[in-house]
């Protein structure tokens, strides 16, 4: 017996000794996501059926599961309300995974574990923003919440008025889709900043380059999604408030949701903000008349299965802004002053008044959705949308007049997309949109800047997106024509028509003529086709690559045609040009993915070629009473952009984690061969981020921010006579500012009372109160930039 | 199938619905502030014919420049002069010195000369705070010379800093509504 046991006992060590080699010191850990908009799955089981361990998801859909042995091994992960879902994993290391439930049971594919899901493409360099970051913006806007996206930066008019450019492009050059409707709200113009309460989006979807054909087909640089909050199936009320509060411009910002669903499918959700800041202050000094007030409301109900279902939506914001008092000039020779001086030529004591100038703008959204599912076919959807964008621009002007600019813009679209899904590796999409747009220029005692006009638009597309090796590599592709016709009513100066030869090549267009002015008719058809190709393909668990071209055309915008007058804070006359033809943009661009649970890599890369590229340009000097203009015309030419955008994250161990964005820019008009005007320099982003789950959530992050100076920019300086000096002076308006760093630091936690969860978070940015100006800022020749800013922000979840 | 006919109807009878416009011409808009013609008029202390000098630019801040009508002054005199501004691309043609009067504490004119031997004065009421408005103003010749009157208007000036109350520009900010440079003749 005695040898028995000893063979025995030698068995065992042996078999133990065996177990050792084969190392059971892995991890398997990750996040349970919803497919939709990113948000945490709380409470999904991720099981291992071979050793019988398992685990739930916290809070944050976060996971882990240590002392895992090599090997093959099937995992299942469960939610209440998501088909289980089996996974194979082969583990000879810690392994990482972002798993990603589908949560609506509409999609046929319930569970996608892929790089891709959660985002709107398959193919694009996408990158979504989900709700925990946006949270952080709650009291800032889409343009600022949108640069933390490597590769997307804004231009500003001053630092309220802020809007996306998407690798070097903006404006009409960018769609945004809220809710699935495009916003239509005067995006012409770079002062314009998008209508969109941030608040209101659950997630948001950043798409570099014109691949989501199914918003648009003009979107050379790129497309923002405004997703919703997801609706849960079951019964339940819950909702969420964040009150934040800031010292400078002694900003107050509140924004509450309340949500309401039922199990059987129906729901209604209710969201309100509000904002109110002062005069905000750089380190030196105030900007007086920056004040901000704005107050926000969207409403949605509506009714969802996998069968069928439907949406209403309306939604309502108001801005009101104050811009700079010292940025209104009248004469070269003000601008002269304006530069050469340090500060801002107006500075005042701190105040909530706004006063001229400023804007006021109203934007209404309503939109009805219904879809239904097909057996064996897919699923249908039809939309009809309307918008009503309210504009007023109030200018110093004598004699208490009203606003300078009072435009209204009304858009109703009507569109059925069908999507054949019933092979989930064989997916096509067709859809057809059409859409009527009014605007109404109100008399003001100012000339239009923008004139009466009707315009119809008719789209279709077609996409097919082919899935092979396990949903390895993915290969998408689609086509997109789009027909629009203008129809505007526009009174010109005869001598401005002169001038411009108008009077050689459309002397039939003039309908009428009063004693200086003619009335014309331009009636214009535009065709546009594009396309779009990629794909995607996962070499391993680790690396991924994403190639992709898109062709993309867009029909010259209502200010690029018919723009006409002086623009005061910048002291230049602006005008349109009826010739002015699409323009063209082939974009190639390359995505390479390299992500383990230490280290994740992300490099995007485009090649931007634009024919006809709409460009303004300095072409000549008016002299009128005032003092002698710059004449600013629309030109196209031939341009190239690239440019390379990165992203990496190092975890150190759990708590300790650095993060880098960075992404370097270049533009180039080709005609003249010169860069290209407004092209973001280089930026640089570093963050190392302390966090501590079981101290409460409690994290602490480090952020320095390098923007390096534009030294490639047309020189568009010109040499004035300044009367009041009888002298001729230069006029920089080109070299860009200096280089600049800024610190920033965040910090917070969360703690749970009862069914409530807490969250307090503080903030400093610009820490060390750095003096800069910024090269995209419009206001960069009257004031520098903000300085230190103190926040406080709780956010509430019930 | 059948919903998608039905809801191909819906479809293209909203695309005709949204479809219909009126062809009504829109109302002509003429600029209400503009200034299209300043006058001046220098009317010689203890009488004589008045000497009138004009900056006219019918189309406003469109392309054509102002058309100046310049002056020819008498040496050793001093002129009482008055400026009179108006809009003429409307009609009749509006008087704007009125607008100027009623905000006469948001406006200033100055005056400058280059070359020509001839001082300026302000003249004529002040505004409510005592301080000038400059419509009207004096201009004192001494030796014949030729150069140009320079007569900026500004709004907003700061009209308490350094030297403004007395017709220096340098420290007046605000923004110029207006800049001519008149070419003179003394003899």
């Amino acid at each position: 017996m005695k040898s028995r046991n000893l063979f025995l006992i030698f068995l065992l060590s042996f078999y133990t000794s065996t177990v050792i080699s084969q190392n059971c010191n892995y991890t398997f850990s990750g996040i349970v996501e919803d497919f939709h908009d990113k948000s945490p799955i709380v409470n999904a089981t991720v099981y291992i059926k071979s050793i019988n361990k398992y685990t739930t998801t916290d809070v944050e859909g976060k996971f882990i599961i240590p002392n895992i042995c090599s090997g093959k091994i099937t995992i299942e992960i469960s939610h209440l309300a998501c088909d289980t879902k089996t996974l194979h994993l082969d583990f000879n290391k810690d392994i990482y995974k972002v798993i990603d439930l589908e949560h609506h049971i509409e999609e046929l594919n319930e569970i996608s574990i892929k790089g891709a899901s959660g985002k709107k493409t398959k193919t694009s360099q996408e990158t979504v923003l989900k709700t925990n970051t946006l949270e952080n913006f709650s009291d800032a806007n889409l343009g600022d919440a949108l640069k933390e996206v490597s590769g997307v930066s804004s231009i500003n008019t001053g630092n309220s008025i802020v809007k996306p450019v998407i690798n070097g492009l903006h404006s009409s050059r960018v769609l945004t889709s809220i809710n699935g409707v495009r916003l239509q709200d005067q995006d012409w113009g770079i002062e314009h900043a998008p209508n969109v309460d941030i608040n209101a989006a659950g997630s948001i979807s950043i798409i570099k380059g014109a691949n989501a054909l199914e918003y648009g087909g003009d979107a050379i640089g790129g497309v923002i999604v405004l997703n919703p909050s997801k609706i849960i199936k079951k019964d339940t009320l819950f909702g969420k408030t964040i009150v934040s509060q800031q010292n400078n411009g002694r900003l107050f910002s509140v924004n509450t949701s309340l949500n309401k669903n039922f199990k059987k499918g129906w729901f209604v959700n209710a969201q309100t903000s509000f904002k109110r800041s002062g005069d905000f202050k750089t380190p030196d000094y105030q900007l007086t008349n920056t004040g901000i007030k704005s107050f926000g409301a969207t409403f949605n109900s509506g009714f969802k299965s996998f069968e069928k279902g439907f949406e209403v939506y309306y939604s309502y914001l108001t801005n009101e802004l104050g811009i700079l008092r010292a940025s209104h000039i009248g004469t070269n020779g003000d601008l002269v002053r304006a530069i050469n001086s340090s500060e801002p030529l107006v500075i005042e004591d701190f105040s909530y008044t706004i006063n001229n100038p400023k804007q006021d703008v109203t934007h209404q959204v309503f939109k009805t959705e219904l879809y239904k599912r097909l057996k064996g076919l897919g699923k249908f959807s039809f939309q009809y949308d309307f918008q009503h964008n309210k504009r007023l621009e109030f200018d110093i002007r004598r004699g208490n007049r009203g606003a300078a600019a009072d435009l209204t813009l009304k858009t109703h679209v009507v569109s059925a997309n069908m999507k054949f899904d019933a092979n989930r590796k064989r997916i096509y999409k067709i859809g057809i949109s059409g859409g009527y747009q009014n605007n109404f220029p109100d008399l003001t005692g100012v000339r239009r800047l923008i004139p009466d006009y009707d315009k119809y638009n008719l789209g279709v597309y077609s996409i097919f997106e082919f899935v092979f090796f396990d949903d390895d590599l993915i290969f998408n592709a689609g086509t997109r024509y789009d027909f629009s016709h203008i129809n505007a009513k526009k009174f010109y100066q005869k001598s401005r028509w002169n001038s411009l030869n108008y009077d050689q090549d459309f002397s039939n267009i003039i309908i009428d003529e009063t004693g200086s002015q003619f009335l014309a008719n331009p009636k214009f058809n535009y065709h546009n086709v594009s396309a779009s190709a990629g794909i995607s393909y996962k070499l391993n668990s680790e690396n991924s690559l994403l190639l992709n071209y898109g062709l993309s055309n867009r029909a010259p915008n209502p200010s690029e045609l018919f723009s006409d007058g002086l623009h005061h804070s910048a002291s230049r006359i602006e005008l349109g040009n009826l010739r002015i033809q699409p323009e063209t943009s082939h974009r190639i661009s390359g995505s390479y993915k390299y992500d383990t649970s230490k280290f994740k890599v992300s490099l995007e890369t485009f090649f931007n070629r634009i024919n006809d590229f709409i460009y303004l340009e300095p072409i000549d000097v008016e002299t009128t009473l005032r003092g002698a203009f710059v004449v600013w015309d629309y030109k196209q030419v031939n341009a190239t952009i690239l440019g390379i955008d990165t992203d990496l994250t190092y975890n150190f161990n759990e708590n300790i984690r650095f993060l880098n964005k960075s992404s370097l820019l270049k533009g180039r008009d080709i005609t003249n061969n010169r860069p290209l005007i407004d092209m973001a320099p280089f930026k640089t982003v570093n963050t190392i981020l302390f966090q501590k789950q079981n101290w409460n959530n409690f994290y602490a992050s480090l952020k320095s921010e390098y923007t390096s100076r534009q030294n490639e920019y047309p020189d568009n300086n010109f040499t004035a006579f300044i009367p009041e000096t009888q002298t001729n002076e230069l006029v920089d308006i080109s070299t860009p500012p200096n280089s600049y760093h800024l610190l920033h630091f965040t910090s917070g936690f969360d703690f749970n009372m009862s069914k409530t969860k807490i969250g307090i978070h503080f903030s400093v940015n610009n820490l060390l109160n750095t003096k800069y100006r910024d090269y995209l800022n419009r206001l960069r020749y009257f004031t520098d930039e903000l300085g230190r800013n103190f926040k406080i922000q709780i956010k509430i979840n019930y | 199938m059948k919903s998608i006919k039905l809801l191909a109807i819906l479809f293209i009878s909203a695309i005709t619905f949204t479809s219909c416009s009126d062809d009504d011409n829109p109302m002509e808009e003429l600029e209400e502030e503009v200034i299209t013609t300043m006058k001046i008029t220098l009317t010689p202390d203890g009488g004589g014919t008045a000497v009138t000098i004009e900056s006219k630019d019918l189309d406003g801040d469109g392309p054509n420049a102002p058309v100046i009508t310049p002056g020819t002054l008498t040496a050793n005199t001093t002129y009482n002069a008055s400026i009179t501004l108006s809009n003429e691309t409307e009609s009749p043609a509006e008087d704007i010195t009125a607008e100027i009067r009623q905000e006469d504490e948001d406006h200033q004119f100055f005056y400058q000369t280059t070359g020509i031997n001839a001082t300026t004065a302000y003249a004529g009421s002040n505004d409510a705070d005592g301080n000038p408005v400059g419509l009207s103003f004096t201009l004192t010749t001494t030796d014949a010379s030729t150069g140009s009157l320079i007569v900026t208007l500004r709004h907003e000036p700061n009209k308490s800093a350094t030297g403004v109350k007395e017709g220096s520009i340098t420290n007046a900010g605000g923004e110029t509504d207006i800049a001519v440079t008149f070419p003179i003749t003394i003899q």
